[in-house]
């Protein structure tokens, strides 16, 4: 006995429409308006891609929008699905001074994908590869948003790219997982089609170290940027979890992206475990594909998951239930051999402040779905195993600069998710754009900068790079100080 | 609550607040309307012999999220038979006898405009209004801006009307001349009643982009227009102000250009109007924004204790003066209130770079967490020693009350240009060092 899907075509196009559609040519237009053209704005610092906001934004206001595309563009090749899967509210919007003004942000995040969508949609190849190359080769191992961001650039800096990607199609997550209420696959697919026009050679369903091995790839290319994200969903460690019915929440959502909707079987009382993001995108999704109940269950407080704001809010208003210092001890068969139930325990942080489970606290939840969401393991043993020299932090990350991406190893690069623990996909691009530039420097004694960023010309220095360097949080920096005072 | 009542020139009007002369004052239909809205008085839209109207009319500027911030028509006078025209004005003047109504007239001859005279008075108008200030379609044919823009002939024609006229007359002035007084200068001389400004401003909107005709587009051209809106205010008052302020004038004025709330209303009748016009703001919305003016004019006399707007009208007249007699010892400063802003440093890039250079950007130090949630960010700083005072950072600055500009007293005595041209000659005071 499998799970079933539950709802016909008709109402899952409703239920899992795009939270926030695209803008009309006038609704972009008069929130565009709203933004002020800052001097030096704090959204360009808080984008670790360093996208000169208030610049394409007044290029949309002037109806010049393939130009506002060009400033998204060339600074974040992958504006496309950053506009839809960026989590804004704590990012650009976040630091928008607007929202100090009238309390509410421009919708920057939206303006991005208007001007992206423009760009997609007339056809024009904003950007161009040099014709003069320089005959360097360099190896991308992992063809996900910071795979792409290394590529991309170091195909405008005129070098030969290779992407090893082991799935059918590149873009990583953008293109496997995203919840699909805020992004289609197709979106991350045409960004794929856009940088293979830069020239980038993309080799898909490629297996580096069992399809093509690393020396051979070492002795063909010049560099290597790693850039292989992280490994499948971590291991609850209790008995019952290779139960069928139990499944990685990532896989869960890979589904919907791979499948027609209504054929995706979803349980009639679903529990997530964890209360991450990706824990969010889950229950959220089972809740809208017919799960009459969805829960999540966090074996911590409400305050110290590490979903955000808006996505907890999200997942309530879609009539998902919390159950928060929930920890699952086991879970249960039903008499059919498949997941029947979860035995939870309640838990608390002890004295010495560390969690501890409470005795005689069990409970017991018939289940028929379990999605496990508790993080994903390193990828340091494959890693290890295929670059033996390699150095990791005690994270268990590839150690290296932030700056280049550059690690132990001279001619190998890295950035994104196996570089730095799992964060946005922003942030692997920014990372992967950085390796891309470090990479340059290392095979043509070159400095590579990024484009003039015209809202900030007359800064001290060079107007270029402000939150590609090191972007910051202004909403986490504000809560901090306001906690320390 | 204030009198709003007002005698213009012998025309009696509840409050001061008139339709102008244009489409909203086309029809009997239409005034009644405004007359239900509460409009004190109407201007009919100008008669004279009908003419043909083409197809489009108007065009219009939009600004940020502001429609029609500057409007534009090629709109002639009335297409309406004279016989018509005053066979409604007769009647609606039957129903709302304590409005002010008046007939705006525009015809060629001597005959003709005492013909047309005599029909306004018969039809029971309480005054005349004379357009001599259409810019388009009518100058062409000798009448409108023409007869404004040449004194002289608007003297001329003034006095025919003036020859059988029973009713208040009132001259409307073409703001397309070079010294607007020098026409109000002829209505007085000859015998007007009363002045009206300003009519439109010559205009060519904009153009399509993708056509490169302007609008409005008829078959292929356009044509140069007739400006109004909100955009044109700041023109008209300073022309109001000038007839207003000329000893040589000393008629009755009613303002026109802009009027779209009881705020502009005040700025106009403060500086020497009697009455105002309203034509471009009644075509967005329709007569009913009369109620917010009337009640909001009421209330700002009450807040200012006057009792009347008698005692509002012309009292900014004094505060304009000739540049030459102003202090060139006066000093204001920008200030920054640091708890209001919010860090989008476009003062400093505006002074930067389209001013003095007087605003830096600095550490934050003592101000936490610093405008913008930044920590550290740099935050604009006025350099007062540079400040010439130009005000344009509290102008561009987003949030109101956050740059202020302060004055100071820096122990000079008044000094105008003038005074300090004579003393220089004279040898009293040392010519002050240019600005380095």
């Amino acid at each position: 006995m499998g799970l079933s899907s539950k709802l016909p075509p008709e109402e899952l196009a409703i239920k899992m429409a795009e939270l926030a559609p695209a803008y009309t040519q006038q609704e972009a237009t008069l929130e565009a308006a709203r933004c002020l053209f800052c001097f030096d704005a704090p959204c360009i610092m808080a984008c670790p891609t360093g996208i000169d906001v208030p610049s394409f934004i007044r290029k949309i206001t002037t109806g010049n929008v393939t130009g506002a595309a060009r400033t998204i563009l060339t600074a974040n090749v992958l504006g496309a699905s950053c506009a839809r899967v960026c989590p804004t509210e704590v990012l650009c919007e976040g630091a928008c001074v607007v929202l100090d003004r009238e309390g509410d942000p421009v919708k920057i995040g939206r303006l991005q994908r208007y001007a992206t969508d423009y760009a997609a949609k007339s056809g024009i190849q904003i950007l161009q590869a040099p014709s003069q190359r320089t005959g360097k080769n360099i190896a991308i191992i992992g063809g996900g948003p910071a795979g792409l961001g290394c590529a991309a650039e170091l195909a405008q800096l005129g070098h030969a790219v290779v992407v090893f990607e082991k799935k059918p199609n590149a873009g990583g997550l953008n293109t496997y997982g995203i919840a699909y209420y805020k992004m289609k696959p197709r979106v991350s697919l045409e960004e794929v089609t856009m940088i293979q026009q830069l020239g980038v050679k993309f080799r898909c369903n490629v297996e580096v170290g069992t399809d093509v091995s690393v020396s051979r790839i070492e002795k063909e290319f010049d560099a290597i940027f790693i850039g292989i994200g992280l490994n499948g969903g971590e291991f609850l460690g209790i008995p019952g979890e290779d139960l069928p019915g139990v499944m990685d929440a990532l896989d869960f959502i890979e589904q919907i992206h791979t499948k027609p909707l209504h054929e995706i079987p979803v349980g009639n009382t679903v529990a997530v475990i964890g209360c991450g993001n990706t824990a969010i995108d889950a229950v959220t999704q089972a809740k809208r594909l017919g799960a009459k109940k969805a829960f999540i269950a966090y074996r911590r407080h409400e305050l110290e998951m590490s979903a955000y704001d808006f996505e907890y809010e999200l997942a309530k208003q879609d009539g998902a239930v919390f159950s928060f210092n929930s920890v699952p001890v086991e879970i249960v068969a039903n008499e059919a051999g498949w997941v029947g139930a979860i035995k939870f325990a309640k838990t608390e942080i002890n004295t010495a402040g560390s969690l501890q489970i409470l005795p005689g606290s069990e409970f017991t939840e018939p289940v028929d779905m379990v999605l496990k969401a508790v993080g994903q393991q390193k990828q340091s043993n494959w890693l290890q195993e295929h670059f033996p020299l390699l150095k990791f932090d005690q994270r268990g990350v590839v150690e290296h600069d932030p700056a280049t991406g550059q690690t132990n190893i001279a001619h190998l690069f890295t950035g994104g998710d196996c570089a730095n623990g799992g964060r946005e996909v922003v942030n692997a691009v920014g990372e992967g754009k950085k390796a891309a530039r470090g990479i340059h420097a290392f095979l043509t004694q070159q400095i590579a900068s990024g484009p003039i960023q015209p809202s900030r010309y007359g800064v001290d220095g060079i107007p270029v790079g402000a939150g590609l360097e090191q972007a910051i949080r202004v909403r986490e920096l504000e809560a901090a100080y306001l906690r320390e005072r | 609550m204030a009198n709003l009542s007002i005698d213009f020139a012998g025309i009696k009007s509840p409050n001061p607040f008139w339709i102008a002369s244009g489409p909203p004052s086309n029809t009997a239909y239409q005034v009644h309307r405004a007359f239900e809205a509460g409009w004190g008085g109407v201007v009919w839209k100008t008669i004279g012999e009908p003419i043909r109207n083409t197809s489009s009319r108007y065009s219009s500027i939009d600004i940020g999220n502001m429609r029609m911030a500057g409007f534009n028509n090629i709109e002639l006078i009335s297409d309406r038979s004279p016989e018509t025209n005053f066979h409604e004005i007769s009647e609606v003047k039957k129903r709302w006898p304590d409005r002010a109504l008046i007939a705006s007239l525009m015809v060629d001859t001597r005959d003709h405009w005492h013909d047309f005279v005599k029909c306004s008075a018969d039809a029971g108008a309480d005054g005349i209004e004379l357009n001599f200030g259409c810019p388009h379609g009518m100058c062409e044919r000798g009448m409108g801006s023409v007869v404004g823009q040449d004194p002289a002939v608007a003297e001329t024609i003034i006095g025919w009307v003036m020859e059988v006229s029973t009713l208040p007359v009132m001259v409307k002035l073409t703001p397309n001349i070079t010294d607007i007084t020098a026409a109000a200068k002829a209505a007085r001389r000859a015998g007007a009643n009363a002045i009206s400004l300003i009519n439109t401003i010559n205009s060519i909107t904009h153009l399509n982009l993708d056509t490169l005709v302007p609008e409005p587009f008829v078959a292929g051209f356009s044509a140069h227009g007739g400006y109004c809106g909100p955009a044109v205010k700041p023109i008209a008052l300073q022309m109001v102000q000038a007839c207003a302020a000329d000893p040589q004038v000393q008629l009755p004025i009613s303002g026109i250009g802009g009027i779209a709330t009881w705020r502009e209303a005040v700025e106009f009748i403060a500086l020497g109007a009697s009455s105002v016009q309203v034509c471009t703001a009644v075509m967005h919305y329709g007569f009913r924004i009369v109620e917010d003016m009337i009640e909001g004019l009421d209330d700002y006399l009450d807040s200012k204790g006057f009792t009347c707007l008698g005692e509002l009208q012309g009292r900014a007249l004094r505060t304009v003066r000739d540049w030459e007699n102003l202090d060139l010892n006066y000093q204001r400063v920008a200030d920054i209130d640091y708890e209001k802003c919010i860090g989008c440093n476009l003062c400093y890039i505006s002074c930067e770079d389209g001013a003095h250079q007087a605003i830096q950007l600095v550490p934050p130090d003592g101000h936490s967490l610093g405008p913008g949630r930044v920590p550290g960010k740099p935050i604009p700083q006025i350099v007062p020693e540079l400040c010439v005072g130009c005000n344009l950072c509290s102008l561009v600055c987003p949030v109101d009350g956050c740059i202020t500009m302060t004055s100071i007293n820096n122990g000079n005595p008044e000094l105008s240009w003038r005074n300090y041209q004579m003393k220089v000659s004279r040898g009293e005071m040392a010519p002050i060092p240019a600005h380095p």
